[in-house]
């Protein structure tokens, strides 16, 4: 699984780095960015699709890549 | 003297020269029809906006007022979020719906930036203020802010009855901001008093309001040469010291933007920290639940901010146009409702019921799109610790008197006088 921001859409409010701060933190202005690469290791799928459910302008995509 | 020439005597001259701008007829009385001359300071609204929202979402999404020279009120998330995304068609020029019209020359900047200001300007303005309020940064601020609520429960001790809106809520956004801003704590009163001419006397004679932010300005300029004569590390001096497009910031650029901290700063979270204790006096079961499980409460804020959002904002339509089946005109205003948009049932389950642990909750309570609230960070650090604080110190407090809660009538709505028993019920 991986996880991705659309920066045109993001405008920091920072539910992400909130919900999910193992997948996702703050850049200098506190819009979201992802970590390590937007792999989400084995047992933070919850945390992935907590942040993109509650993301007010949707800019979080959850992609199902060859997790298992 | 550090010889900025820029907040001396011209200042004061310039706003003297000022263009008012556009006035309408003041028209109060009571509400005839919800649907067709609502009023968003009545007092049937303050006390208990939502049924109104709800029947109005239901049988004509988008309301419409003469009051205040003409103002539309959408109800459905779906026409929120599009106005709040359309800023080609819909102009922050003001904010706050009033009598008054700011003249069109005022935008793209407007009187208080950013939050007044329109795409291009507005995203240069907003990212002066943007590393000041990441989450890291106002966690600067939170242990004494933490400090600060406990010594206001200490000053409780022997009391069975406390105002929690007047004598907690208020005073720690004020604390935090007046702080942050560099300007003197013991200064809160005057604060409640530029917040109540900016925000709720908007049906006052237009002279009497220009007056009451002239006294606004006159306090912030005497912060500002105070700042400029004695810089010190705080948001005051920053943007004294800010350039944008290789030069310092005009003078009314600086005066609006502190406007704006200070402003929008207080009344809002003493909204949301006032209407969160509330609904927790009235819910013994949800503030049970919260004395026991402390690390549900992060999820619990945010539905008190979706289901009691203090915010709504506004807009100024661009231009003639048909939007949405209603036919708008240049210079309506629109009441930006998140409150109203963070009810409907299309974008919520059981979206009139506060659901403490709601797993999915794209509340849109700090607005949607590029003016998303700048402070929303330090909102919820504050919010969050008042609280934690209230209820580690304060666990069982339930309603002194339910008729004396009063709301604020405005566009920031919380309780204004919140009278609860606390200790032994």
């Amino acid at each position: 699984m991986k996880v991705q921001i659309d920066s045109e859409r993001c405008h920091g409010h920072g539910r992400c780095y909130d919900l999910a701060p193992g997948l996702f933190g703050e850049d200098d202005e506190g819009y979201g960015r992802v970590l390590g690469g937007g792999a989400v290791p084995d047992g933070q799928e919850p945390g992935a699709r907590l942040a993109a459910s509650n993301c007010p302008e949707r800019a979080i995509e959850v992609v199902n890549g060859a997790a298992r | 003297m550090s010889g900025d020439e820029r907040f001396g005597m011209e200042v004061e001259e310039s706003r003297e020269n000022r263009v008012f701008g556009t006035v309408s007829e003041i028209v109060t009385g009571p509400v005839s029809d919800w649907a067709t001359d609502f009023s968003h300071v009545d007092p049937v609204w303050a006390a208990d906006p939502y049924p109104i929202q709800d029947e109005l979402r239901q049988r004509c999404p988008i309301a419409h007022t003469s009051r205040f020279g003409g103002v539309w009120l959408p109800t459905r998330y779906e026409d929120v979020a599009a106005i709040a995304y359309d800023t080609e068609r819909f102009s922050s020029r003001a904010i706050i719906v009033s009598n008054v019209r700011p003249p069109r020359e005022l935008a793209p900047v407007g009187a208080v930036p950013p939050i007044s200001s329109d795409p291009p300007f507005h995203h240069d303005a907003r990212k002066l203020l943007l590393p000041a309020f990441t989450k890291s940064a106002v966690a600067r601020q939170e242990a004494a802010t933490r400090e600060f609520c406990h010594a206001l429960i200490d000053s409780f001790e022997g009391r069975d009855v406390v105002d929690a809106a007047f004598e907690y809520a208020q005073h720690i956004p004020m604390r935090v901001i007046s702080h942050m801003l560099g300007f003197p704590p013991e200064d809160g009163p005057q604060f409640r008093e530029f917040i109540e001419n900016a925000l709720e006397s908007v049906n006052r004679p237009p002279e009497e309001r220009a007056e009451g932010f002239a006294q606004l300005s006159d306090y912030l300029l005497a912060q500002i040469r105070d700042h400029v004569d004695h810089p010190r590390d705080d948001l005051t001096s920053y943007l004294i010291d800010a350039e944008l497009y290789g030069r310092k910031l005009e003078p009314a650029h600086v005066i609006g933007t502190i406007t704006l901290l200070l402003i929008a700063g207080i009344d809002t979270t003493w909204s949301a920290i006032g209407a969160s204790l509330w609904h927790l006096a009235k819910t013994p079961r949800d503030r049970e639940r919260l004395v026991a499980e402390p690390e549900l409460l992060p999820t619990a804020i945010e539905e008190f901010l979706r289901a009691y959002a203090p915010v709504t904002m506004a807009r100024l339509v661009k231009e003639d146009m048909s939007w949405n089946g209603v036919d708008m005109k240049a210079d309506d205003w629109i009441l930006l409702s998140f409150p109203a948009a963070n009810r409907d049932p299309a974008q919520f389950d059981r979206a009139g019921e506060v659901v403490i642990d709601r797993e999915v909750n794209r509340h849109a309570a700090f607005g949607l799109g590029i003016h998303r609230c700048v402070g929303s960070h330090l909102a919820r650090m504050e919010l969050r610790v008042a609280l934690e604080v209230w209820l580690s110190r304060i666990p069982v407090f339930s309603l002194a008197d339910p008729a004396a809660v009063t709301w604020a009538a405005s566009q920031v709505r919380g309780p204004r006088s919140l009278p609860l028993r606390i200790g032994a019920v």
